[in-house]
């Protein structure tokens, strides 16, 4: 605990992904929201990688901006949408954020953070569900509306889900490993904070029967970076996102998933 | 009719995936997929080749192509791909330079 202009301002730290992330705040209603949000990646025995002092701030605009507009600036990254501002450094790990006290807020600037530190390892964070059946890591990326809560909740009793709408994936040996994530969709389900070893990907298209087909590094290609969350204009950054993007349809099965809504989808995935 | 010099953008990322070439525009996320013409073009833009001797030699020499035809969508080609950050175009040859190391945070 620290003391902020008199005030005891209270810490939890948010581990996603093996990244832990303490957040400050003399909020104690906002901080009891997420902890009970982020209840199953709470980690305050982690040292931090990175601590956010979050300043609550009446109801209304903090920026100008409509759109999360994401720059470097002064060695410190600059994230703002008209909810909330974020100010970060990547080396000392050090950062603010000024929002009203809602956790979508914060919860924008945990995944956008996370895709930063994600692309400078060679991880990602991803448009998709995943889940994990046997022991095996299996995403399901698509635009809005292919079926990536449909899936979830067809999921039979034995897989567990890891998101239904972000997955979370970094690089481990030879392959890639998805890690649980809370970040909801539809289903408003948090995902569990396990890990398991990415299997394969699936490019969800609904169709009048269940079927699997290969597709193309190319296509798998142009898929993926569809749906890849990065909202950075940094030229390098962006290039690593796209090598690691590049690399995972080399290393990880790809295909196209057609299937009708019906649980005996599950049974052409293991 | 001045030369035209072509080289490809230093900051940018290019993999060829079962062969098709696949290229990354930084400067503002869009995703290339070039053609085979396409490809021989962006392989060759070497800052010192004029456009007009690429297309002699490397297309209408292994394409079925008119030579005219080919250096107008050549031109389109290059300048779509110059808009996009991707390619350098210029009336003198350019000389092609590697970023140093860390020049971006």
């Amino acid at each position: 605990m620290g003391e902020v202009a008199g005030v005891l301002a209270q810490t939890l730290t948010i581990e996603i992904g093996g990244v832990p992330v303490l957040v400050r705040t003399d909020g104690t209603e906002f901080l009891r929201m997420l902890e009970a949000r982020y209840s199953g990646f709470l980690r305050p025995e982690a040292q931090p990688v990175c601590e956010l002092d979050v300043e609550l701030v009446p109801l209304g605009k903090v920026t100008d901006e409509d759109e999360v507009a994401v720059r470097f600036s002064g060695a410190r990254w600059l994230i703002e949408r008209g909810d909330l501002r974020v100010e970060w450094d990547p080396v000392s790990g050090q950062g603010s954020i000024r929002q009203y006290a809602n956790p979508y807020s914060i919860d924008t600037a945990l995944r956008i953070i996370h895709s930063l530190i994600l692309a400078r390892q060679g991880g990602l964070l991803v448009h998709a569900a995943s889940a994990v059946r046997n022991g095996k890591a299996f995403l399901f990326a698509g635009v809005s509306g292919a079926g990536k809560t449909t899936i979830s909740r067809l999921a039979p009793p034995e897989v567990t889900l890891l998101t239904d709408e972000i997955s979370y994936l970094r690089r481990n040996g030879h392959g890639y490993v998805a890690h649980g994530t809370p970040f909801a969709g539809e289903l408003a389900k948090v995902g569990e904070n396990i890990e398991a070893p990415l299997g394969a990907l699936f490019l969800l298209h609904q169709a009048p029967q269940n079927k699997i087909q290969p597709v193309s590094e190319g296509e798998a290609l142009r898929a993926l970076m569809e749906s890849i969350l990065f909202f950075a204009h940094d030229s390098e950054l962006v290039n690593k996102v796209f090598e690691s993007a590049c690399d995972l349809v080399r290393r990880v099965p790809v295909f196209r998933l057609s299937f009708v809504p019906d649980q005996k989808v599950w049974e052409l995935i293991a | 009719m001045s030369a035209v010099y072509i080289a490809r953008a230093t900051s940018v990322a290019a993999r060829a995936l079962d062969g098709e070439m696949m290229i990354m525009s930084a400067k503002d996320s869009t995703l290339f997929t070039l053609n085979p013409v396409g490809t021989a073009i962006w392989q060759a833009a070497d800052g010192k080749t004029p456009l007009a001797d690429i297309v002699q030699q490397k297309i209408c020499a292994e394409f079925d192509v008119e030579p005219a035809e080919a250096l107008q969508d050549a031109e389109n080609f290059v300048g779509d791909l110059a808009n996009h950050g991707i390619l350098l175009v210029s009336d003198e040859p350019i000389a092609v330079v590697k970023p140093p190391a860390g020049a971006s945070q």
